[in-house]
Parts: C-alpha cells; structure tokens; sequence
C-alpha cells in the first residue's frame, strides 16, 4: 500500500515540473516556459491547476513542483506576509532563505484592478475607483482570495472609502455575471483577455493603491542551472499588450494553450517546434485513470477500516456511539473545506485528497456494517460456537456473509460520494476529473467544464451498475438489500 | 425397550450450580447420563434444561461443580475441538440463511477440512435416511417448510458423525404427523451410527418415544432421574406424578 502511494505521489528527478495556478494566464506562462525548456531539449512534466496561491505555493517548496509563474505583489503579500518588499533583491533576500528563487521579469505587471460592464461605466461616468463611492446601489463581488487579501478588498475599502458589501465569487464566473448584469463590479486583473471579450472598463486606480504585480518565475534553488539559464532568456519578452493579447488568444478564438504557447515560443526561436502533447481523448483517459485511483484507493481503506473499526465496537455500544459520532463529524465539513483542512498536514497531491475522500467514505460503511452486525441473530452465534468454528471462521462463514448486503450498501453508497468529491481534489494538485472542472471555471469553457463533469457522473452510474451486478452475483435474492424493478 | 446402559456415562454433572443474571438456573445439580441411545431432559420453560445443554457443549461455563463428557473433563482451551465431536440441534435450526441447505449440512465438514466428495456422500446418506427430498438441497432454508428445516438441522448436526448428540427442543412446533416420520427417521439413523442424544424437550411423550432414560428438571434442581418406564410407572415427586397426568392422562398405561 504505502509502495504504492509513494510510486504514485513521486516525481521524477531528471524532469523539470512545472506547476500552474487555475486561471489562464498562468496556465499559458507554465505552458509557454514548459515549450521553451521542451525546445531546448530538457524534460518536462506539467501539473497545472493548483487552487489558489498557498497550493501552489506548498507545491514548490515541497518539491512536488520546480517552478510556477508568480507576481512580485504577491509573493511579498501572501507568501511572505510583508508588502514592504519591492525589489527583486529584497524579494530574493528572503525566498533563498527558503530555498527558493525568482528569475527573469517577463516584463508585464498584471496587478489587480476594479472592473464594471462598459455600459455602466459610459452611464453612471465612472473613470477611477474613487467615482465607486459615489454610488452605494452597486452590487460588488470580488474572488474569494481578493477578499481576504490584504492589499485586496479590506484595504481598497478603507482607501478609497467605499460603503457597498461585496459577496465572494468564484473568480470564472464572476465576468460573465457581470456581463449578465447579476453583479456590477468585481476584480479584474489587468492583462486579462477577458476584459475584451466581455467588454468591461477598468478604473482607474487614482490613489495608486495596488501594488507591482511584475511577472516572474518562482523558482526552486536547486534547479538545475541550466533550466534556470534557457527561462532566464524569457526576461522582457512579454510586455501588458502582448500578454493580454496572448489571453485572448486563448479565451475569445478558443486556441489552446499549447497552440498559443507555441506560436509565441517560435517568435522568439526559431527552431522552437510545438509537440502537440497529449490528445484529448488521451487526456480524458489519464483523467479518469487518476479519479479512478483516487477514489479506489480511498474506498479500499476506508472499507478495511470501517469493517475493522465496526467489527471492534459493535458489541460495545458506547465505542460504536464514539466511532459514529466522529465519522459524521467528518460528513459535515464540507467537503472543499476538508481538502482544505489536508493542506497544512500533508500538504497537496494524491496523498491528502484519499485521506479526505477515506474520511468521506468512513460513515456509510462504518454505519452500514454496524447496523447489519447488530442486527444479526445471536441464534447463528450461538450455533456457529456450538459447531465448533474458531472466531475467524465465525467471522468468515457467518458473520460476514450475513452483514454483507449491507456492507456493499455501504461501499456502493460510498463509491457515488467519493467520485462526485474526488472532482474537487484538483484544487489541491490531486489531478482526476476535476482538472478540466478547474480549468474549465478558469477558462470560463463550459465544454472544459463538462469533460470533466460527464465523465464523472458516467463513471458514478458505471460504479452503480458494477455493485448491482456483483450484488446479484454475492448475494441470494432473499438477502439483497437493493430493490430492483423488476428482479 | 429398557436396556442397562453397559458403558460408561458419556456426560456427568458433579454438583453444577450456574446462575444467569439474578436467576439460579441450574442448582447443586448431579446426573449422569448413560453411554447408549438417547436420554431425556424433560422440564417446563425455566427448568434450567437450555442451560445444561449450553453448558454441555461448552457455551457457558458452571459457576461451580464439573462437567464431565466424552470421558473426560471439558477442555475449555481446546474447546473447538471438542465442539467438534458433538452435535447441537435446536428449535429454531439456525440454518444459515445465506447458505443453501446442502451447505448447510456440509458447514461442519468443510471447516473440517474434509474431501469435498465426502461430505457429499454424508450430506445425501443424512438427508436420504431423514427423507429430505434431493431438490430441496439446493434451496436455501427460508424456501423449506418447518419440517424440512428440522430435518436439515438434524443432518447438519450428524454430518461429522458425532459421539454425542445434544438436541434443544428441535420437533417443537411441528404437527404430530410430521413429527412421527421424524421420530422413526431419527432413531433409525442414531442406531445406524451409534450415536448417543440427549434431548431436552418438556414433552413426556416425546421423551418416553426417543429416550430409555428421563431426567426431570424443576427450577434447576433435579427432581427424578431413571429408566423411562421406570419414571413413567413410578413416579416419586408429586410434580411428576401431576406431570404423568397432565401430559399423558390416567388410561395411557406404559409398560
């Protein structure tokens, strides 16, 4: 088991994995830098789709990732939690202490900016930010990250004495509820393709409130100097236009990012040739391949120890009440805090998502096992003693057989749970199903969306079908515990 | 129909007394039980008869006084392997649901580790000699009528040929015509095999039908023991004198 987690969470020394956050133009940086070091013949490998700064974050300096595109503002906010730091040296100064390094400025600064529809900027004559204050009525929603930042919205608030309430959204749909007129201002950044497409006006940020958000690849130290030598060629090569350009090339003609990557790799190289990496279809089969391995693994320990936890207390009961109460515990987190949760104790990747889905799967097994055990006759006990069968065998000939429709029960109910869950580990580098979900929401691509999401209910209806089938095949009809129209 | 037993006792209660929660069921009790054909544990409900045959085969242990079977002290370490040699049939069957009836029967002899071929040769000799049609083999117990399922019942308990055979009550509640065929059936294969039975039953007729030797059970103290007709003709208590009446009435004359 555990030779089997390690030979999946492990990464391997010689390739160099790039790591991306969940929104567009990071995904087209990691892909553009992975192109570039692909065309100077050095081997890399693609995590993309980290949920948010921390995640991906956690991923470079645990190793699991060598590098990821990031901006100066936020490594001195987020990361490390002190917006005096400006330069790169200073910056530097602090990341080597852990390890870390940034390298070449692309040459654009994306900082953070307010955005309205274009309309409602041409109506109400909204130029900067301040205007805003004049207009208490508007409904603001800012991303969930720009909430809580503190050069996000507690700041901009006080600033420029802003008197509306926003409400958090996910940052993929807040344009197109603007655009929808669900809401009239939100965060923006300021090379974002999107701001074309859906025809929004910036403000002005008149009081300078937003920092540098300069692009730059976050690196870790002990890269290899040649990967940091070729990335270090990319310094100035993307200015704000060109970047924003790149985005929507991208989100408005629908290129992907290998194609848009490629073209910009080759502007700058010629020799550069894009490999077209994986197909769709070979992607849609790694995607399951991996939800498949997460789910099943965590349904495996969570049916060994839920049968082995219900085995231990049935027959005392205030045990059985304790184990009960904890796993449904565990069934109230919701389920992205949860993921959450597994970030600060086993950081991100495959790892932390079984443990969460495991802990999902726990109750309906654990219930489901104790309930049948319970409910078994103590005349089959007694005979199984009297006839002279050891404890194990009383388990296997009896025991077990007896609680097993409702065990599978249990399993089956499980097995729905932890595959619709097992979408959401993407968000913490765990990959599956939920990667194109993630991408798709960035992307603002319901068709991205979609690959992801059908693929997971058809996986969960297969899931359905396959316990029905070994339910007929285990069980006598007169034991079943699923009522089947028809059977 | 009364023969001395000429072997020795195969189980013997030297002053057992066990308690079941606030209640006494068996007390001070001393009785032996003879090493051929069957003997009866005759009692109403509350008479401690359940509770002798659970501690026979080693589900309870006395609280005071020794169990003898088998010829020897119960080994309560190896308490397994005795259980192997002895039958246990009881009223409600206990057959297996998830299991059909000829696995059932043949439970026993798997968990022995007997050749397949074997068992089934046991399995069909049993459910011939307790006319258990073949068909109703491969059905699981819920489709058997009551009859059938004490029948079944029986041939498990037989199936790994046991020298001693313990029987809770296992006719009750079936009719008298179904239970007669039984009787014939059960006596006829315990001969054959040259098993010994004790059966606990508080049916008089059924006891004096099965078993040479009675031993009557009130609140777990025993009240007479001897040969059935013994018993039967000359009762010495007058609770198994009212016993005689009630259950077999003055004009049935045994002798």
């Amino acid at each position: 088991m555990l030779v089997y987690l390690l030979a999946i969470t492990g990464s391997q020394a010689e390739t160099v994995v790039i790591g991306s956050k969940n929104f567009t133009e990071s995904y087209l940086l990691a892909e553009i830098a992975a192109q570039w070091l692909e065309a100077g013949n050095i081997a890399v490998e693609r995590r993309f789709g980290f949920g948010g700064t921390k995640v991906a974050y956690e991923a470079l300096e645990d190793g699991e990732i060598s590098l990821y595109p990031e901006y100066a503002g936020t490594i001195a906010q987020v990361i490390l939690d002190d917006p005096a730091l400006r330069t790169n040296e200073e910056l530097n100064a602090h990341l080597e202490k852990r390890g870390l390094r940034l390298i070449a400025p692309l040459g654009f600064n994306n900082t953070y900016a307010i955005a309205v529809s274009g309309a409602l900027a041409a109506r109400l004559g909204l130029h900067t930010i301040g205007d805003l204050a004049a207009h208490p009525e508007l409904r603001f929603a800012f991303s969930h990250e720009f909430m809580e930042r503190r050069d996000g919205w507690p700041g901009l608030k006080s600033l420029y004495r802003l008197p509306q309430k926003p409400l958090g959204i996910e940052h993929g749909l807040a344009y197109r509820a603007i655009a929808e007129n669900r809401i009239d201002v939100t965060d923006a950044y300021s090379t974002d393709g999107d701001i074309v497409r859906f025809g929004l006006a910036l403000l002005e940020d008149d009081a300078a409130y937003f920092p540098d958000y300069r692009a730059l690849w976050l690196i870790r130290a002990d890269i290899p100097p040649a990967v940091a030598g070729r990335l270090g060629r990319l310094k100035n090569t993307i200015d704000n236009d060109l970047m924003r350009r790149l985005n929507a090339r991208v989100l408005i003609d629908k290129a992907t990012f290998g194609e848009v990557a490629a073209e910009f790799v080759r502007s700058i190289d010629g020799k550069a040739r894009f490999l077209k990496g994986s197909t769709s279809a070979e992607q849609l089969l790694d995607n399951i391949w991996r939800h498949l391995q997460l789910t099943l693994t965590a349904l495996a320990g969570a049916t060994v120890a839920g049968v082995a936890l219900a085995l231990l207390s049935y027959r005392r009961r205030r045990l059985a009440k304790v184990l009960l109460y904890f796993a449904g515990l565990m069934q109230t987190i919701p389920s992205i805090a949860l993921l959450a949760l597994m970030l600060p104790l086993l950081g991100i990747g495959f790892l932390p998502a079984v443990v969460a889905l495991f802990l999902y799967s726990l109750l309906p097994i654990l219930r489901s096992t104790l309930t049948a055990l319970a409910a078994i006759d103590p005349l089959y006990r007694r005979v199984a003693a009297a006839m002279g069968m050891t404890s194990r065998q009383q388990f296997r000939h009896v025991l077990l057989p007896l609680a097993l429709p409702h065990v599978l029960a249990g399993i089956r109910t499980a097995s729905v749970i932890s595959i619709g869950t097992a979408t959401l580990a993407a968000f913490i580098g765990a990959g599956g199903l939920g990667q194109p979900i993630v991408t798709g929401l960035a992307l603002n691509d319901t068709g991205l969306i979609l690959q992801g999401a059908i693929p997971a209910a058809v996986l969960a209806i297969v899931a359905d079908i396959l316990f029905d089938l070994s339910e007929r095949l285990l069980i006598p009809r007169h034991m079943r515990v699923s009522q089947v129209a028809g059977t | 129909m009364e023969r001395p037993s000429s072997k020795q006792p195969i189980a013997v209660f030297d002053n057992v007394s066990k308690s079941l929660g606030d209640t006494r069921a068996l007390d001070s009790l001393t009785l032996s039980f003879p090493g051929e054909g069957g003997a009866a544990i005759v009692g109403e409900s509350g008479s401690g008869k359940s509770t002798l045959l659970e501690l026979l085969i080693g589900l309870l242990k006395p609280d005071r006084g020794s169990i003898n079977a088998l010829g020897e002290p119960i080994d309560y370490a190896n308490i397994e392997r005795y259980r192997r040699r002895i039958g246990y049939a009881v009223q409600d069957t206990g057959l297996f649901p998830h299991l059909s009836v000829a696995d059932n029967i043949m439970l026993p002899g798997r968990l022995a580790g007997h050749a397949d071929s074997d068992r089934e040769l046991r399995c069909h000799e049993l459910a011939t000699m307790m006319n258990l049609e073949p068909e109703t083999l491969a059905r699981y117990p819920l489709e058997l009528s009551g009859g059938q399922q004490q029948r079944a019942g029986i041939c498990r308990a037989m199936i790994l040929k046991p020298q001693l055979l313990l029987l809770d009550e296992p006719f009750s509640g079936l009719d008298i015509v179904t239970r007669r065929e039984i009787y014939e059936r059960f006596l006829n294969l315990t001969q054959q095999d040259g098993t010994s039975y004790l059966l606990v039953t508080h049916d008089l007729s059924e006891a004096a039908e099965l078993c040479d030797h009675l031993s009557i059970l009130r609140n777990g103290r025993l009240i007479q023991q001897g040969a059935a007709g013994a018993v039967l003709r000359q009762p010495d208590h007058p609770y198994v004198e009212k016993m005689i009446q009630a259950q077999l009435g003055h004009s049935r004359a045994l002798a």
